[in-house]
C-alpha cells in the first residue's frame, strides 16, 4: 500500500466542506486528507453527495462552507480552467465534432503547448490507453470501451496533479468493467497521479482503491482501506453497504478478557465479540455484524456452552458456482445467511433444503458496531 | 446547476421578445384610438370596431376566408396525414423520391410561383375561379405542412408500441387506428391548426387563384393598406390576432393539462 | 381453429393490407402530381408562348389542325427579354442580396435569443418556445402592416427617438431597403430561433465543463464547442430564412420603396398590372432555377442530419 495518510503533510486536504442547494444539504461538513499518489474512492448510493464533492474539486460547484487545499494552495480562487485538476466525466463528454486526436489535444492547445510536443504527448497517451490506431476516428465511430479510453486519455494528457473520475466505468458492461478496473490501476501506477474516483459500485471501489470513503447523506460514514472497511465496519450502514452481512441485536452482559459477551435469544450460550476501545459497558444495547462466509454450517451441534452457536432449518440454497448460499430460519423466525465454498459439494454430509442445521462462528468473526 | 439566468441571457430574452411583441401590441393599442391617425394617441374609442362590424364587404371577405380555411385545412389534414404515413412508415415504393420532393417543395416554394402555377392550371382546365379554386390551392400547399408534422411525430414515436399491438394479434390497419392514431393525435391537431392559420393568412396564392366575388380577408386588408393606414384595419387585425392567440394558447393549455393529469396519475399509481 | 380458414383470413388481411398501402400512397401522390407538378409544366409551357389580347392571354404552344401537320410555336423571346432588359437581372441579384443580408441579420438577432432560451430554467422553456412560435401563428400580413405605423416618417420610432433627443429630423426608414431588412428579420425570426434552440438545448452541458476542466475559458469554449455544435441549427435556420426571403412579395411591396427591386414583386407586376402571363411565367421559371441550388443543398443537409441522428 502506497497510502500513508499520517506520514507526510496532506497532498489534498478537504476541510469542513459543505454544499447546500437551496434547502437541500448535498455535502455536510466533510473533512478528508488524501495522500500524494493515492487511489482514493468516494463510495455511496446515488444522492449521497459524492459527485457534488467531486464537482467542487473540479471547480464546477462552489462550497457553501469549508476549504479545498491542494498542496496547501486554496482551490477556491481558481476557476475550473485554471486548476491543475482534470476530470473524467461519467458521460465522457467527448466533443462530438472533434476526432480522438482533437479531443485529446484540446487541453494541451489551451495551454499553448508547442505543436511538436502536443503531437508527441498525444501519441504517448494514446499508446498508454492502447488506442494508437484510432486517432482519426470521431467519437461516434468508437465502441463504448474505446470512448471510455479516449476520455481517460484526454484527462491524463495534461498530467494533472489530481485526476477526478466520475463513475468512469458505469457505462461499460460487467465483463469489460472488471477488466478495465485492473487497467485503470495499472495506468495509475505508471503515471503516478493521485486519483479520486466516485462510484456507487462497492466491488469497483474495493478493487481499485487504496482507501475508500463511504458516504451517507452528505456525510462521511467511514474512511479506511478496503479490507478494514470490510472486516471492521464501524456502523450498520457501512456493514450493510459493503458486502452481505448478518446483523444480531442484543444486550452486553459482561466484558471478560477483551471479549464482550452478548445476550441474544437465538444463541443459548450467548454471542461473543472482541471488545472495542470505546466500549460498550455491561448492560448496553449492542449490534453485532457477522459476514456470511464466516458462519460454519454443520448437521450436528457444537459442544454445549459454545458461544456464537445457533440452530435452525435450511429454507433455501442458492448455488453460485464457487460458493453456495444457505438461508437458515432460526427458531425465533430470524433468517441468517451462510456462504460455504463448494469444495465439499460431492463429499459426504451434503446439506439439503429443510434439514435442521447448526451454525457457529469464531469470536473474531463478530464485529461490534457502534450503535 | 445554476438556477437563474445570467444578465446577458436575460437581456437577450427581454430584447428579443420585445422586438417580437411590441409591434403587435402597438397595433392593438392603436385600434382603440379615437383619432384616424394610427400614430398619435387621441383618447380611447371603440368606434373602429363599430365601423368594422358595419362594413359588409369586410364581413363577406371574412366569411369567405373562414369557409376556405375550414374546408381546406380539413382536407389537407387527411391528405397530409396519408402523405406523412407513406413517408414515415411505408418504406420504399416506386416514385418515392419524387413523392417526398413534392411533399417538401411547397414548404420552400415562393408563394408567387405556387400561386401563378395553380392559376395557370385552372385556366388551362377552364375552371371558373372562385371559392373552389382558392380552396384547392390552399389544400395543396398546406397539406405539405401537415405531412411534415405527422411524419416527424411518427418517426419519433416508439415503434415497439405498434409492434406490441401486432404481436397481440391486431392487423396493421387496426393497429393504426387503435394505437398509432391516438398517440399521434396531438400532431394531427397541430397540423390542422397550422393548415387553418396558413389558409387564414394567405394573401399571395389567394390573389392569384380567386375570382370576382371570392375576395378573402387578407386580400381585402391588403387593398385597404395600399390605400392608406386606418385604425379600422388595426381593429380587424386585433380581432384576428385575438382569435388565433386564444386558439393556440388554449390548445397548448389543454395539452399541458393532459400532461399534468397523466403525471399525477402516474405518481398516484406509483407511491 | 381450422387451418384453411386461418390461411384464408391471413390472405384476406394481406390483400387488404396491400390495397390499403396502395391507397394511402396514391391519394396524396395523385393530388400532388395533378395540383403541384402539372402546374409547373404549364408554367414552363406558357413561358415560351407569346402574349396576346385574348382569353387566355397567351398563344397556344402547338397546333395540330385536322389534315394538317403538327406545328410547334415555342418562342424564346420572354427569356431573351429577361437577359436583355437589365431590370430583371438586377431584380434577381438584388433579391439574393437582400435575402442574404437579412439572413445574416436574423442569425445575429436570433442566436442570442436561442442561446438564452436554451439556458433558461427548464420550467420556463416550453413557455419560451411557445412565445417564439405565437407570432408565427398570427397573420404575416398583419405583422408586416404593424411596422408601417412604426417606421413611418411621423411614426412611433421617429416619435420616440425625437422625444429622447437622439435626432432632430425624422429618419427616413419606411419605403427603403432598411425597412425591408427589418420586415424580413422580424417575420422570419422564429424560423431562425427554433432550429438554433433545438440544437443548443440538446447540447450536453458537461461538454462545456469538460472544456473548462481542460483549461479553456468560457469565451473560448463558446467558439470552440458551442458554435460548432450549433452548426446544423445555424445552417437549417439560415436556409429557412434565405429561401423564402428571395421570392418574398408582401414585405418589399408594403415596406420597400419604389426602388426596392425584388423578383417576387416583378412577377406580381408582370402578372397583375401588365397582364403579361408569358413573361411572368418566364420570371417564375428562372426564379425556380435560382432557388433550386439552395433548396437542394437544404434538403441534403436535412437528410444528413436525420441520418446522423438515427
Amino acid at each position: 500500500m502506497r497510502a500513508n495518510p499520517g506520514g507526510e503533510a496532506a497532498f489534498l486536504r478537504i476541510e469542513g466542506v459543505s454544499k447546500r442547494f437551496g434547502s437541500v444539504t448535498a455535502v455536510d461538513d466533510v473533512s478528508l486528507d488524501i495522500a500524494r499518489g493515492e487511489f482514493f474512492a468516494l463510495l455511496g448510493p446515488s444522492g449521497c453527495g459524492k459527485t457534488t464533492l467531486l464537482r467542487m474539486l473540479a471547480g464546477f460547484e462552489t462550497p457553501s462552507a469549508g476549504a479545498l487545499l491542494l498542496e496547501g494552495v486554496d482551490l477556491a480562487a481558481l476557476p475550473p480552467y485554471r486548476r491543475p485538476v482534470n476530470m473524467m466525466f461519467q458521460s465522457y463528454a467527448l466533443f462530438p465534432h472533434m476526432s480522438v486526436t482533437g479531443n485529446v489535444a484540446f487541453g494541451l492547445r489551451q495551454d499553448r503547448v508547442p505543436r511538436a510536443e502536443i503531437t508527441a504527448r498525444v501519441e504517448e497517451v494514446l499508446a498508454l490507453v492502447e488506442l494508437s490506431g484510432l486517432a482519426r476516428r470521431k467519437p461516434h465511430q468508437l465502441s463504448g470501451g474505446q470512448r471510455q479510453r479516449v476520455a481517460l486519455a484526454r484527462s491524463l494528457v495534461k498530467r494533472p496533479k489530481l485526476l477526478l473520475l466520475d463513475e468512469p466505468l458505469a457505462a461499460l458492461d460487467k465483463k469489460l468493467r472488471e477488466q478495465t478496473q485492473f487497467e485503470l490501476m495499472a495506468i495509475q501506477q505508471r503515471v503516478g497521479i493521485t486519483f479520486v474516483i466516485v462510484t456507487h459500485d462497492q466491488d469497483e471501489a474495493m478493487t481499485v482503491a487504496d482507501r475508500i470513503a463511504v458516504m451517507d447523506r452528505g456525510r462521511i460514514a467511514q474512511v479506511d482501506t478496503p479490507s478494514a472497511i470490510y472486516e471492521a465496519p464501524r456502523s450498520r450502514y457501512v456493514a450493510e453497504f459493503i458486502g452481505d452481512v448478518n446483523i444480531f441485536e442484543g444486550r452486553a452482559r459482561a466484558v471478560n478478557g477483551g471479549d464482550v459477551m452478548v445476550e441474544q435469544a437465538d444463541a443459548p450460550a450467548g454471542l461473543a465479540a472482541p471488545a472495542r476501545a470505546d466500549g460498550p459497558a455491561a448492560g448496553d444495547a449492542v449490534m453485532l455484524a457477522v459476514r456470511p462466509e464466516k458462519i460454519e454450517i454443520a448437521p450436528g451441534p457444537p459442544p454445549p456452552g459454545t458461544a456464537n452457536a445457533m440452530a435452525g432449518e435450511v429454507t433455501e440454497i442458492g448455488y453460485l458456482g464457487s460458493v453456495s448460499t444457505y438461508r437458515v430460519r432460526l427458531d425465533s423466525g430470524k433468517t441468517v445467511v451462510s456462504t460455504q465454498t463448494n469444495r465439499l459439494r460431492h463429499g459426504g454430509g451434503a446439506i439439503d433444503r429443510g434439514a435442521r442445521v447448526h451454525l457457529s462462528w469464531p469470536v473474531e468473526a463478530s464485529i461490534l458496531l457502534r450503535s | 446547476m445554476r438556477r437563474g439566468l445570467s444578465g446577458i441571457n436575460l437581456a437577450a430574452l427581454t430584447l428579443g421578445f420585445a422586438f417580437l411583441y411590441i409591434p403587435i401590441l402597438l397595433l392593438i393599442i392603436f385600434s382603440f384610438n379615437e383619432s384616424k391617425l394610427v400614430t398619435v394617441w387621441a383618447g380611447f374609442s371603440t368606434k373602429w370596431y363599430v365601423a368594422m362590424v358595419e362594413n359588409a364587404l369586410l364581413l363577406d371577405a371574412a366569411w369567405m376566408t373562414l369557409k376556405v380555411a375550414v374546408v381546406s385545412s380539413t382536407v389537407a389534414l387527411v391528405l397530409g396525414t396519408l402523405a406523412g404515413i407513406a413517408l414515415a412508415r411505408l418504406g420504399r415504393f416506386p416514385g418515392r423520391t419524387l413523392f417526398s420532393g413534392m411533399v417538401y417543395a411547397p414548404l420552400v416554394m415562393p408563394e408567387v410561383i405556387t400561386g401563378l402555377s395553380m392559376l395557370l392550371l385552372f385556366v388551362a382546365l377552364s375552371w371558373a375561379r372562385g371559392y373552389w379554386t382558392v380552396t384547392v390551392a390552399h389544400i395543396t400547399f398546406s397539406m405539405a405542412y401537415v405531412a411534415v408534422v405527422v411524419q416527424s411525430r411518427l418517426l419519433t414515436m416508439d415503434r415497439s408500441l405498434e409492434e406490441a399491438a401486432m404481436d397481440l394479434g391486431a392487423p396493421p390497419v387496426k393497429t393504426f387506428f387503435a394505437v398509432t392514431l391516438p398517440i399521434i393525435s396531438p400532431a394531427l391537431v397541430a397540423g390542422w391548426l397550422l393548415a387553418f392559420t396558413l389558409s387564414l393568412d394567405d394573401l399571395v396564392i389567394a390573389s392569384f387563384t380567386s375570382g370576382p366575388g371570392s375576395t378573402t380577408l387578407p386580400m381585402k386588408i391588403y387593398s385597404q393598406v395600399r390605400l392608406g393606414v386606418t385604425p379600422e384595419i388595426n381593429a380587424v387585425s386585433t380581432v384576428l390576432v385575438g382569435i388565433v392567440s386564444i386558439g393556440v394558447i388554449a390548445a397548448s393549455l389543454i395539452n399541458k393539462r393532459a400532461m399534468v393529469i397523466r403525471e399525477r396519475e402516474a405518481q398516484a399509481a406509483d407511491p | 381453429m381450422n387451418e384453411r380458414v386461418e390461411r384464408e383470413r391471413r390472405e384476406r388481411t394481406r390483400a387488404w393490407g396491400l390495397l390499403g398501402r396502395g391507397s394511402v400512397i396514391a391519394s396524396p401522390y395523385l393530388w400532388l402530381l395533378f395540383f403541384f407538378l402539372v402546374p409547373f409544366a404549364i408554367v414552363l409551357k406558357i413561358s415560351v408562348a407569346e402574349v396576346q389580347l385574348a382569353i387566355p392571354p397567351y398563344t397556344p404552344l402547338f397546333a395540330w389542325p385536322e389534315g394538317g401537320s403538327f406545328e410547334l410555336f415555342a418562342v424564346g423571346d420572354n427569356y431573351r427579354l429577361l437577359i436583355e432588359d437589365s431590370l430583371y437581372i438586377r431584380a434577381y441579384a438584388n433579391s439574393l442580396k437582400i435575402a442574404a443580408i437579412s439572413t445574416a441579420l436574423a442569425l445575429l438577432v436570433g442566436f442570442p435569443i436561442a442561446y438564452a432560451m436554451a439556458r433558461a430554467p427548464r420550467a420556463w422553456q416550453a413557455t419560451l418556445v411557445m412565445l417564439v412560435i405565437l407570432p408565427f401563428w398570427t397573420s404575416f400580413l398583419i405583422r408586416v402592416y404593424a411596422w408601417i405605423g412604426i417606421l413611418k416618417n411621423e411614426g412611433m420610432l421617429n416619435g420616440v427617438l425625437r422625444w429622447i433627443g437622439v435626432i432632430d429630423e425624422p429618419l427616413i426608414i419606411l419605403n427603403t431597403d432598411i425597412a425591408v431588412y427589418i420586415g424580413i428579420v422580424y417575420s422570419y425570426l422564429p424560423f431562425m430561433v427554433l432550429p438554433l434552440y433545438a440544437n443548443l438545448v440538446r447540447m450536453d452541458r458537461s461538454l462545456l465543463e469538460a472544456a473548462a476542466d481542460l483549461g479553456c475559458r468560457p469565451a473560448g469554449a463558446f467558439w470552440k464547442i458551442t458554435v460548432p455544435l450549433a452548426r446544423p441549427g445555424i445552417v437549417a435556420g439560415s436556409f429557412l430564412v434565405f429561401i423564402p426571403a428571395v421570392g418574398e412579395f408582401v414585405i418589399p411591396d408594403l415596406l420597400g420603396g419604389s426602388g426596392t427591386l425584388m423578383i417576387g414583386r416583378i412577377l406580381w407586376t408582370e402578372f397583375f398590372s401588365n397582364r403579361d402571363w408569358p413573361v411572368a411565367s418566364a420570371v417564375a421559371v428562372i426564379l425556380l432555377l435560382v432557388l433550386i441550388v439552395p433548396i437542394v443543398l437544404f434538403q441534403r443537409h436535412q437528410q444528413r442530419q436525420r441520418e446522423a441522428e438515427a
